[in-house]
């Protein structure tokens, strides 16, 4: 039986035509938990995470939610999603709502929550990220890293059981980074549940109560991330890492590649 | 801006290099005789050549007869209210309904399968008609059905014949500015819990509908046009008054009448048509920096 709390995947299987892009994947998130997924691009990092939002159908296997399978037969889609969020690499903001309907049209049209209610929750997410002076402005009139703050303050006012990152700064001007970083360490220090796919490899070790690298579909190696950075035990997770290391990214996260 | 000249206009910059610093009233001064002289030449021509052809006085006394052109136009402008009615209530319920033909034709999965295929199927059959020969059939054929309840009236079935026609063509201009919206904008709004029709009222058509006004103006333009089809079923309309007109007169100058009404209406649809295109490609060309 699976625990009854946060989020279990057991036994996930998704292949893309005839292409396996996930080969079995059990993975564990306890609620506050905070884990990161690390690896190689393509290798299903990014399928993970929207298998789990159901943004992606699966061939095999189980996800539980908070004790409840989210993949059986006739589950109902929306009311996941809305204890589910997601942010992507590209943001995805609305182009054509100012940023706070961007932030209020999950809450008022998903939740039913009233567009004053909605508005308050808004600004004061906006006005505890920095965010609030620009709540009227169209999103292409921010920054990068404004754009993906804005996308973030609009899956966490849905007040979601669940955050997923799905390499939020790998669009971004390496100076726009640190923002968006001091962001998610302020969530985690809030407790929120995170599962974030990340290249920022000092991000990880610092924020992260877990690591999971992801080869070709698979969990290879997971583990506290002093153990996975200092002392892997598998040789491609080594190799993995030694390339990071190399690309010079294996810094604090804090903006300086 | 310290250059008082736009960057994209790259003619305008090099006409004011070759006139040296302080030219640019010069450059203008030059590029407007210039335009000056070339319409004068070519008018010129057409005014001195047209008179100069055999037919060109009868074409004169009955095209452009000044007292016919005064006595018919009363009498044409009030039918051509007709015109513009019809035209109204037509384009108010194409927009609509291609609308709804366009979500239909945009749904996915298994399910929808024969929803798309209706949809599928009426954009062909009623962009593969000819407009006239619908509206005939239609316009002659459904009042002498004689079936109670339904209407006789030739102008109501010209009209539904012109909803028919322009539906299916304007479901295709909202099909394009649906397919030009990316599926990653979709997604975002599912992803927030948004079912499929929230999704696609809130995030997608606002976003569609947006990119293809440009277009759909187009299309209107030639909507405006073909009200005067109706003509055909014996409406009376600009075009039928003026073939009124002209039977009683053995003169064709209603016509020019009629003419000078439609072009009254769509040339300014036309500019405004072109201007949004080239405002909109000029917006784009800035970077996408104003949405």
């Amino acid at each position: 039986m699976t625990g009854d709390a946060g989020l279990v995947i057991e036994g996930l299987h998704k292949s893309f035509g005839r292409k396996p892009v996930l080969r079995g994947i059990d993975l564990a998130v306890e609620p506050h938990q905070v884990v990161c997924l690390i690896g190689a691009s393509g290798s299903g990092k990014s399928t993970l995470l929207r298998c789990v939002n159901l943004l992606e159908p699966i061939d095999a296997g189980r996800i539980t939610l908070g004790g409840e399978d989210i993949t059986r037969r006739g589950v109902r889609v929306n009311a996941v999603r809305r204890r589910v969020g997601i942010v992507f690499q590209s943001y995805n903001l609305f182009p054509h709502m100012p940023v706070l309907r961007n932030v209020t049209l999950g809450p008022v049209k998903a939740l039913g929550r009233s567009r004053a209610e909605a508005r308050d929750e808004a600004m004061a997410l906006l006005e505890r990220f920095g965010l609030a002076d620009r709540a009227r402005d169209y999103p292409d009139r921010l920054s990068g890293g404004q754009q993906q703050r804005v996308a973030i303050i609009r899956a966490l006012a849905m007040r979601p059981e669940l955050l997923l990152l799905d390499e939020i700064t790998s669009a971004l001007d390496p100076e726009l980074v640190a923002d968006v970083l001091e962001m998610i360490r302020d969530l985690a220090e809030g407790g929120m549940t995170m599962v974030i796919a990340t290249h920022e490899m000092g991000f990880a070790r610092d924020i992260a109560h877990r690591v999971c690298f992801l080869d070709e579909g698979q969990i290879l190696e997971e583990g506290a991330p002093e153990r996975i950075f200092t002392a892997p035990q598998e040789a491609r997770t080594r190799r993995f890492l030694q390339r990071v290391v190399d690309a010079g990214r294996m810094d604090g996260g804090r903006g300086g590649t | 801006m310290a250059d008082p000249v736009p960057p994209h206009d790259h003619g305008f910059r090099r006409s004011r290099i070759l006139a040296g610093a302080g030219g640019r009233w010069t450059a203008a001064l030059t590029s407007s005789l210039i335009a000056l002289a070339s319409t004068a030449v070519v008018v010129g021509l057409l005014v001195w050549l047209i008179p100069k052809s055999k037919g060109f006085e009868e074409v004169k006394a009955t095209f452009f007869d000044r007292a016919q052109f005064r006595d018919s136009f009363d009498g044409i402008g009030e039918a051509f209210k007709t015109n513009i009615k019809l035209f109204m209530v037509v384009e108010a319920i194409v927009l609509v309904l291609a609308l709804v033909i366009a979500v239909m034709r945009s749904l996915p999965g298994p399910v929808f399968f024969p929803v798309r295929a209706l949809a599928v199927i009426y954009a062909d059959v009623f962009r593969g008609i000819p407009t006239i020969l619908l509206i005939l059939l239609l316009g002659f054929g459904v009042p002498a059905l004689q079936v109670e309840g339904i209407p006789s009236d030739e102008m109501f079935w010209g009209g539904v014949a012109l909803v028919l026609v322009y539906s299916a063509y304007v479901s295709e201009v909202y099909r394009a500015g649906i397919d030009s919206v990316h599926p990653s904008q979709d997604a975002a709004a599912r992803s927030l819990g948004l079912g499929r029709f929230r999704s696609l009222r809130h995030v997608v058509l606002p976003q569609a509908v947006r990119r293809v006004i440009p277009p759909l103006l187009n299309d209107f333009i030639g909507l405006q046009k073909d009200t005067a089809l109706v003509f055909q079923l014996g409406v009376v309309e600009a075009l039928n008054q003026a073939s009124i007109d002209a039977s009683a007169t053995f003169n064709y100058t209603p016509y020019l009448v009629t003419t000078v009404f439609f072009l009254a209406i769509t040339i300014p649809m036309t500019r405004l048509t072109d201007w949004l295109i080239a405002r909109d490609r000029r917006r784009r060309q800035a970077g996408g920096a104003i949405a």
